[in-house]
This record gives C-alpha cells, structure tokens and sequence, in this order.
C-alpha cells in the first residue's frame, strides 16, 4: 500500500501543478505570449494573500475572494499598459520584457517583504485527513486543492469552448486581423486572456502559500513546473494540462520515495522523456 | 439638395513602407447601390478596400462613411459604425464551426435584418453543414460563410474582396446570384474583382484602377468593352 499512497499523493500535488500551467497554457494560446514572469505572478498572488489575511484575518481560502479579483485586474492593466506592446511577428520582446518583469517583481517583494520565509496558515483544516482504505490516508486540504483543480480546468473548458467569450478568444488566436474584422478589439481580449490568466494565478498562489513556505525567490521553479506541465500535457488542451500536473506530481512523488534528492529530478527525467518520445506531448490539441 | 453618398473616399494615397500602391484615389458609393472595382495584380483594389475597412490607414486623404471621417479608426471601430470587409481568401476561423463563425461576426452586430436564420436562408448548404469545423467546407462554401458571417454583423456597407479567386464558374455564379438579396435588405457593396465579366453584371458603377489611380469610371451599362479594356491593361 506505501506505493498507492505515494502515487495518490501524487495525482494531489498534480492539481496544483495544473494550475500552474493552466494560465501559462491559456496565454500562450491565445496570444502566442511565453510568460517568463508566471511563476513570480503566482508568488506575487501568495503574498497579495499574506497581506489580505493579515489585515482582514481571514482564512487563506476566504481571501481567494479578494486576491482573485485584485489578481484579474493586475493582469487586465499589464497587458493594456505593457504586454500588448511587445506583442508582434517576433516572439523575442514579449520573452525579454516578461523576463524584466520577473526581476522587479522578484527584487520588489524582497524589498517589502525580505527573503524570509511565510507560509499561509489555514488551521485545523492543514492536518485533516481521512482513511480511504487500509494505509491510504487522503488530506483534506490536498484533496481540496485537486478538486478545485478539476473546477478550474473544467471552467476553463466550458469558457473556451462554450461561451461567446471564448469564441473570442479562440478567433483572436486563429487570426488577429480578421478578430478585428469581426468587431474584436483584439488588445481588449487580450486583455482579458491575461485577467483570467491570473484570477487562476490567485487561486495556485493561495493553495502554494498554504502548503508550503515561501520567499520571492521560488517563482522561476513554479515556471518550470508549469512549463513542464503544459509540455507533457500537449499544448492547448486544458484537460492534457490537468494530466501534465499529475505526470509530473506523481513522478516527483516516486523519486522522492526512492530517495529524497531525486524528488525534482525524477520530474525533470520524466518531462524530457516525454519530450524525446512525443514531443507533441501526451493529448496535442489537433489543430484545423 | 442630394443626399451625401454614403461612403466617400477623396483623394486618398496609401503606403507599403516606402512603396506607394495608390495615388489620390477618389471613389463614392450611394446607399443600396453596388460598385465593381477592377484592375490588373497590384492595381491596389484590395489596398483600396483595406483602407476603407480599417486594416491599413492611407497616409493622406479623407474617407467619410455616413458622413464621418472613419480613415484612421481601426477595425473593429470601423465595423461598428456599419462597414464589414470580406477578406481576401475568406480567412474563416480554423478552430470555429462554421456556426462559430457566424456567430462571432454577430457579436458586435448592429440592429438590423441578418439573423442566424435569415443568413441560413440566404445559404442553405451552411445550415446543413453548421457543426462542422470551418476548414472541412469547400472552397465555395468557405466563401459563402465569410459573406454570411460579415453580414451577420448587419453592415450598411459590404466589402468583398475577390471573391470569385479560386472558385469554379458555376459556384462564383451562384454566390454572385444571392448579391441582389443582400442588396434589397438594405446594404451597399463594393465588390473587388479580377472577373471583370460577373464584376460588370453584379454592378450599377464601375471603378478600374491602373496601378494605384482610377483610370476609368462610370456607369456599368454605359462603359464600352473597349474602355475597360485600355483602362485595365493600360493600353
């Protein structure tokens, strides 16, 4: 039974990797914009909470009520004042400018906050666990985490695909001059895209900060996570995403059980043999 | 006093870079009335409808629908106030149903005629094919679903930018034999067209253009074969 729970802890883990990549997915989507900035965005979000439930004494959870919508509104403004002049034929000023922004926000949240670590306290809810069978202990919080996970993806999905919006969205993508020729104000969808990006930002930063301790430092080795993620899973396929988290949860998992120095590197082996053997990932959106 | 037109270009010169591709082009169009506008590869027709539907803004020049200055507005400004371009190889959405399509032409859509229904009418074969992706349509069909999706947006102005390029005969004659519908709700056309044949009987006014100027003009029954063809080849 150790090998179940481990391999179950983690496809837990794996729902917060998700949503990790899931926003870096949606961007690069719908804009052909790599993030370079995803990872310190989502501690930037971890300590919007900090801040939040310290002030309002709230739980971690209760303040994903506020650091969603202050989260969506960063990005709206970022892509309207800065993103969307960068945005072009040439895939280069986005990166540099992105990889700019990574520093201040890094260098920005050490000079408010110092590289001590935090870590968001959720109470009692941190250490419930239930007994799923014999030696198979499930968390509250994880499985939580993994569920509002599923939400979010399937969310992601239904918009996409099921709204006027993500008509929208999918349009621009396809072809920007004819978006504008249909009405679309494309740099106001853009806009959008990266609002929504970062409303699911808020929610992987709050569930990161309320798992583990962090400092302004960790936002590159979220990225690469959600890079990971997204590769495994297939570009533009939200459910592919989902299952690039777990990949990736449930390798880490197992090297960590074999030997605790290998936890990250057995997630790394497993991103570049996916990406030697199907580079296209595991569930490639086949595009028109 | 006559009613202005509804669309004015006056004098207009328009820019690739340093290239010029067209030199003080004038055109008008009167409501309900269809002008043909032909010419030779590079003539600067799709230029022209470019610079009228907000994909490019001429550097000189005045261009006024419904009486407003409309040359440097972008797009998607431009369709709002009631002008909708058919682009140039129908350019459908390749990751929308051919509903989809429709659909997102009529989400910023102005009151008027064109309906789901209404342009489902207009092309059947559309109806029938709906829920299938906008790439699995032939060629004439992906045509007819660019018409129907710029109309679902209810323009007063249709632009349609070659619209016969890569059709056969018989499927360019039926697109064209549902023009006169479009035209009786209510829109104006400008057609750009190489097939100066089905240009001519589609038109009530023809425009040929010469290498970036109006090299002839005048009334579609009254220009003589021979004009348009000094005017269109230059000699």
């Amino acid at each position: 039974m150790p090998w179940l729970n481990i391999i179950l802890q983690g496809v837990l883990i794996g729902g917060l990797y998700a949503m990790f990549a899931a926003g870096l997915s949606l961007i690069f989507g719908v804009m052909r914009l790599v993030n370079i900035a995803h990872g310190d965005l989502i501690v930037l979000a971890a300590y919007i909470a900090l801040m939040v439930t310290q002030a309002l004494d709230v739980s971690p959870l209760t303040s994903l009520l506020l650091v969603v919508p202050v989260m969506a509104v960063i990005g709206y403004t970022l892509q309207r004042g800065l993103l969307n002049r960068t945005l072009g034929d040439d895939l280069l000023p986005p990166l540099l400018v992105t990889f700019g922004l990574s520093i201040i926000i890094q260098n920005g949240l050490l000079e408010l906050f110092t590289a001590d670590s935090r870590k968001l306290q959720a109470g009692a809810i941190e250490v419930q666990t239930f007994q799923l069978m014999q030696g198979v202990w499930i968390g509250i919080l994880p499985l939580i985490q993994f569920v509002v996970a599923i939400g979010v993806i399937a969310g992601l999905e239904t918009l996409f695909y099921r709204t006027a919006l993500g008509r929208a969205f999918r349009a621009t993508s396809d072809d920007q001059s004819v978006a504008q020729l249909v009405g679309l104000d494309t740099r106001h969808v853009f806009a959008l895209a990266m609002a929504l990006s970062l409303a699911v930002v808020a929610i992987a930063g709050v569930f990161l900060a309320v798992r583990a301790n962090f400092d302004p430092a960790i936002g590159p080795a979220r990225l690469i996570f959600g890079f990971e993620a997204v590769v495994i899973g297939g570009l533009g396929s939200m459910w592919g995403t989902l299952v690039g988290g777990i990949v990736l949860g449930v390798a880490q998992a197992i090297g960590a059980q074999i030997d605790p120095g290998w936890q990250l590197l057995a997630g790394h082996i497993v991103f570049l043999a996916i990406l030697a053997v199907r580079p296209q990932g595991l569930f490639p959106k086949v595009s028109g | 006093m006559p009613d202005a037109p509804l669309l004015e270009v006056k004098a207009i010169d328009a820019f690739y870079g340093d290239f010029q591709a067209l030199f003080g082009v004038s055109l008008a169009v009167e409501a309900r009335q269809v002008v043909a506008v032909i010419g030779a590869n590079g003539a600067g027709k799709s230029t022209l409808l470019k610079s009228i539907g907000g994909l490019m803004h001429p550097h000189s020049g005045e261009i006024l629908f419904a009486g407003s200055p409309i040359a440097q507005m972008a797009a998607f400004d431009v369709l709002h106030r009631g002008v909708a371009l058919v682009p140039e190889g129908r350019r459908l959405f390749p990751s929308l149903t051919v509903e989809e399509n429709l659909l997102i032409g009529g989400q910023s859509r102005r009151p008027g005629p064109w309906t789901l229904g209404r342009v489902y009418e207009l092309f059947p074969m559309l109806a029938e094919r709906r829920d299938l992706p906008a790439l699995a349509l032939s060629g004439g069909q992906q045509q007819m679903a660019a018409i129907a999706r710029a109309l679902m947006a209810n323009p007063q102005l249709l632009l349609c930018d070659e619209i016969s390029l890569g059709l056969a005969p018989v499927v360019v004659r039926d697109i064209y034999a549902r023009m006169p519908q479009i035209v009786a709700e209510g829109a104006s056309l400008i057609i750009v067209e190489q097939d100066i044949v089905q240009a001519l009987r589609a038109a009530n006014h023809v425009y040929c253009l010469q290498e970036g100027r109006v090299a002839l003009q005048g009334s579609a029954r009254e220009l003589t074969r021979e004009a348009i063809s000094a005017a269109y080849f230059g000699v």
